[in-house]
């Protein structure tokens, strides 16, 4: 039985009468990478906000590492990392500068003598990819970098869980690949990773577990295996898809062009039927569903469109 | 936590380069004095500033009553105003509450800095005032002492005494000031507003005070008793505005403290 490292019960936030979050039960364990996915304006940040003691919840509970927050928030943040809507760093100093001041704050102040302090600071900046920043100040850095110079602040205290808000978000195709690489590394190691995004893409690559917020409800919250799990159809690619249809009849359940999607008990079968009809088959696989439809079929539609009430 | 935001502060290029422009007035004016040689008349103008022609070493004083009325307070409010609301214009503030630094550590700290930044201002402005002072003003003989308002004498150790003290007292009005600015730090969300909001709180206060049909909030006006360090160098010392300025002022810093510190511990950090 894995730990829960996010848990959340009927977690509701209004912000005067609009609600940005209403009743959020987020279960998120222990080694998971967990995929946060939403609309933009659809509640995520609000709910990593409430989830780190930045936005206190009107309703509901949140418990982060086995502890409520944000009452314990002295105890579960030094082992929490995080992103939180992009990176934040005092603009005229450098880069390392940025790292030793955050490194420095916190009720535990810094952690080890001098000497370990830049070796830590060194580390998570070789590890984000800024190995050989200079001595320019962050104002002068491109957004890729700021991403990585907030990634690196995140990982300073190692934590055990990383709550991530868009974290490719200004990367380039490369970056983007090298911090998927990164986090994987991390989550081998045992890292939890919360990773809230609008990237379906991003997610669907990474992640073990998806919850889908819509409108501040959490309409979706499963394995991304059973998620993608198949629909009992299969895909089958002919080179005479008329023939094909008219001998499978009533099976074939939707056509696309050359694709024709049939409902069947097996693909062998299905497989050797058509071949023995003398349809050459150069594609046969189970359909499964991408998470794109998943999700659309969950949500109602984006976040940030305002239809005129009629 | 405190020692960051001093870290902050001392290493940033922007707190040196206010003192040194607020410096620049009494040495501005000290220069003008020395080559005119022309002073106000007694009893007219800053205070102090007409005794200087004759005694350099009073001139920390007339300083810093040119700079006590309008160009500290503004540099504290800015300081102070940047506090919180500069922090979350920069997207740090979420940064540093996470790490964890609680939120009444943080304003404390924040605290802490800006009265170190004003004691910085005012022992600056003292120091280089008393060079400048003495070097171009010339220093009169040291045993005859110096004359008060009274026209008895005082002696240097006395003067000098006096002279902390009247710095302290002008620290604890900048500690009012810095209140103000702070609690509209934690209302507003840029440091400019914040700022803003609290220079025009003193200038309000300063106008009520020259209006007689406001004579009713005299006592409680903010900037009322600023001044009143200049009674210290009446003999005997006149006693009554000096302590009714710290007993103004403790109150200014209590409540407007306590209201930035019930307002930033239960405000949503949403920047």
């Amino acid at each position: 039985m894995t730990e829960p490292v996010i848990r959340t019960a009927g977690l509701t936030k209004r912000f005067g009468r609009v609600t940005a979050v209403d009743g959020v039960d987020l279960d998120v364990r222990e080694g998971d990478v967990y995929g946060f996915l939403g609309a933009n304006g659809s509640g995520k940040t609000t709910t990593v906000r409430m989830l780190l003691g930045l936005v206190l919840a009107t309703r509901g509970e949140a418990e982060v590492l086995g502890r409520p927050m944000p009452r314990h928030r002295q105890e579960v943040l030094p082992q929490v990392g995080a992103l939180v809507e992009g990176p934040g760093a005092y603009e005229s100093m450098s880069g390392r500068a940025n790292l030793r001041l955050f490194d420095a704050m916190g009720s535990a102040g810094p952690a080890g003598g001098r000497r370990t302090r830049e070796r830590r600071i060194g580390e998570v900046l070789e590890r984000v990819g800024l190995g050989g920043i200079d001595r320019r100040p962050v104002k002068a850095y491109s957004l890729g970098m700021r991403q990585r110079l907030g990634l690196a602040s995140a990982l300073l205290r190692s934590p055990r869980l990383l709550v991530l808000d868009e974290p490719t978000n200004g990367l380039d195709p490369q970056g983007i690949h090298e911090i998927r690489e990164l986090l994987l590394e991390l989550n081998r190691g045992g890292v939890t990773v919360f990773l809230s995004s609008h990237l379906l893409a991003e997610i669907e690559q990474m992640c073990t577990r998806v919850g889908v917020l819509d409108r501040g409800r959490l309409v979706l919250q499963d394995d991304l295996a059973a998620l993608q799990g198949p629909t009992g159809r299969t895909e089958v690619v002919t080179d005479d898809p008329g023939r094909a249809a008219s001998l499978l009849g009533d099976a074939v359940e939707g056509r696309d062009g050359d694709r024709l999607l049939v409902r069947a008990d097996d693909t062998g079968t299905l497989n050797r039927r058509l071949v023995e009809a003398g349809c050459r088959v150069t594609l046969l696989a189970p359909e499964r569903r991408t998470l794109e439809q998943v999700v659309l079929a969950a949500s109602a539609g984006a976040g940030d469109r305002r239809e005129r009430a009629s | 936590m405190i020692r960051v935001e001093l870290r902050k502060l001392l290493c940033s290029r922007r707190t040196w380069v206010t003192i040194a422009l607020i410096d620049a007035l009494p040495v501005l004016v000290a220069v003008l004095l020395a080559v005119t040689g022309v002073g106000p008349r007694p009893g007219t103008g800053p205070a102090f500033l007409s005794a200087v022609l004759t005694d350099g070493t009073l001139y920390p004083l007339a300083a810093l009553a040119m700079v006590v009325p309008l160009f500290l307070p503004v540099a504290v409010a800015v300081t102070a105003g940047e506090a919180v609301a500069g922090e979350g214009q920069a997207g740090t503030l979420r940064y540093v509450l996470i790490r964890p630094v609680g939120r009444t550590r943080l304003l404390v700290a924040k605290l802490v800095a800006v009265v170190v930044f004003a004691l910085l201002a005012v022992v600056v402005v003292a120091a280089t005032a008393y060079v400048v002072g003495v070097l171009l003003l010339g220093q009169q003989d040291v045993t005859t002492g110096t004359a008060t308002f009274s026209g008895t004498s005082l002696t240097t150790p006395e003067l000098v005494l006096r002279t902390l003290m009247s710095l302290a007292y002008a620290m604890l009005c900048m500690l009012g000031v810095a209140a103000i600015a702070l609690f509209c730090s934690t209302l507003v969300d840029t440091p400019l507003a914040a700022a803003l909001g609290a220079i025009a709180v003193l200038i309000a206060s300063t106008l009520l005070l020259t209006l007689d049909a406001a004579s009713a909030l005299h006592p409680w006006l903010i900037t009322r008793y600023w001044l009143a360090f200049t009674d210290l160098f009446r003999d005997p010392i006149f006693w009554r505005d000096i302590l009714r300025g710290i007993g103004l002022q403790l109150l200014y810093v209590a409540v407007f403290l306590g209201a930035a510190w019930a307002n930033f511990t239960t405000k949503d950090v949403t920047r």
